[in-house]
């Protein structure tokens, strides 16, 4: 597979949100603004590329039985470092994200592309996808907090879009909205997928 | 940072449900809620792990982390806590009870990678609790997630035979009943609120 063939395949073919549904609990949570969504994708991307390097390299020296528990730990010191890089350049940011910056960790989309991907290729291919996924999980993430932040505050990056007429949808910044756009973004694509499927 | 630790305990089940209001726990919630027996081994599983690993985390930060100045190691530190925790429980139960094993045992690698119990832990640290308000929200956030696989568990069992359409089945069709329980949910939150 070429360089450009898996970063299509891990962006949007094999999309982590939409067709393997990884990664939901960030996906949900930091939606509200689509300021936070774009930090947060920036930073997930930035973990996966690098733990699935590292990863990749050490592949063939790391013993089965411990593998999981040394991938762990890989990714934990990539986002230690995103953490402190928010904490330092971007204080409001880091409080915003709270503790989902520390659960970058635990997305599954991370731990499912060291074992899917970089634990049976090639550090450079294993750079490749981890972007690759990183703007899929980025993309998803823009879409759903445009129309949250839209409807929700009138606002798109912060800026003032809807005029004084616009009244404010509160539950587009609640919880269960959420749950809702997701659900129907995944409705959207399986149902067109499906469609063209000829079923 | 008065809350008394029953307060908190209420809260964390029903106003800020940590899978409802705070996502957390989402992967293992949508693919174990299948059945309900499964939804409730692994319910009892991450009950018992989250309680007892937020204490322990508790201890490690004010005891370890910050008199040795090493706070920004915490995410690994933790995670270590936690996997290492269930890997112990797990040869416990093997060799007490082999009729727990069989119930829970399978449950239990799971639940490392459960972001519900890492967030329970990052929650408490950054809230500052006291010893007593981290036990009352790490039992009450473990009972949450169980309160809310369950229900969701319920519903998809009486929903097996219902006419549901293509493009939603599956994960469209729980992130909607999700949804709506949340909506439920927020019904409760006039009733305490915790931050």
């Amino acid at each position: 597979m070429s360089k450009k063939d898996i970063f299509v395949t891990a962006a949007f073919t094999e999309n982590s949100v939409w067709r393997q549904i990884l990664g939901i609990c960030s996906t949900l949570a930091v939606t509200n603004l689509m300021k936070n969504s774009l930090v947060m994708g920036l930073g997930v991307t930035f973990v996966l590329a690098f733990s699935n390097f590292t990863i990749s390299m050490i592949r063939q020296y790391t013993p089965k039985n411990v593998r999981m528990m040394a991938q762990t730990l890989i990714i934990a010191s990539f986002v230690i470092i995103v953490d402190i890089f928010l904490k330092a350049f971007m204080p409001d940011m880091s409080k915003a994200l709270g503790p989902y910056v520390g659960l970058i960790i635990t997305n599954c989309i991370i731990m499912g592309r060291a074992e899917a991907f970089a634990a049976k290729n090639t550090p450079v291919d294993s750079f490749v996808d981890g972007i690759g996924a990183g703007v899929g999980y980025t993309f998803v993430l823009l879409l759903i907090s445009f129309v949250r932040e839209l409807t929700g505050f009138g606002t798109i990056f912060g800026g003032q879009v809807m005029g004084d007429w616009w009244t404010n949808w509160s539950i587009m910044v609640m919880a269960p909205s959420a749950f809702f756009m997701l659900a129907i973004l995944i409705w959207i694509i399986n149902g067109s997928k499906a469609k063209a499927g000829g079923k | 940072m008065e809350l008394s630790p029953f307060i908190i305990f209420v809260a964390a089940i029903f106003t800020s449900n940590i899978l409802l209001t705070n996502f957390l726990g989402m992967c293992s919630y949508l693919s174990v809620s299948k059945e309900i027996e499964s939804s409730f081994g692994l319910g009892m599983a991450v009950v018992f792990v989250t309680t007892i690993t937020t204490v322990l985390n508790y201890f490690v930060y004010h005891y370890i982390l910050i008199p040795l100045d090493i706070v920004y190691l915490q995410y690994i530190i933790y995670i270590i806590v936690i996997a290492a925790f269930v890997q112990f429980t797990e040869m416990v139960i093997e060799r007490v009870s082999p009729v727990l094993y069989y119930t829970l045992g399978i449950f239990l690698p799971l639940i490392t990678v459960n972001c519900a119990i890492f967030g329970v832990t990052l929650f408490m640290v950054i809230r500052k609790y006291t010893f007593l308000q981290t036990v009352g929200y790490a039992a009450g956030s473990g009972i949450g997630w169980m309160l809310a696989i369950l229900a969701l568990a319920g519903i998809r069992a009486k929903l097996k035979d219902k006419y549901i359409p293509a493009g939603l089945q599956g994960a469209g069709i729980t992130l909607i009943i999700t949804g709506i329980m949340a909506l439920a949910f927020i019904g409760f939150s006039g009733v305490v609120v915790i931050q």
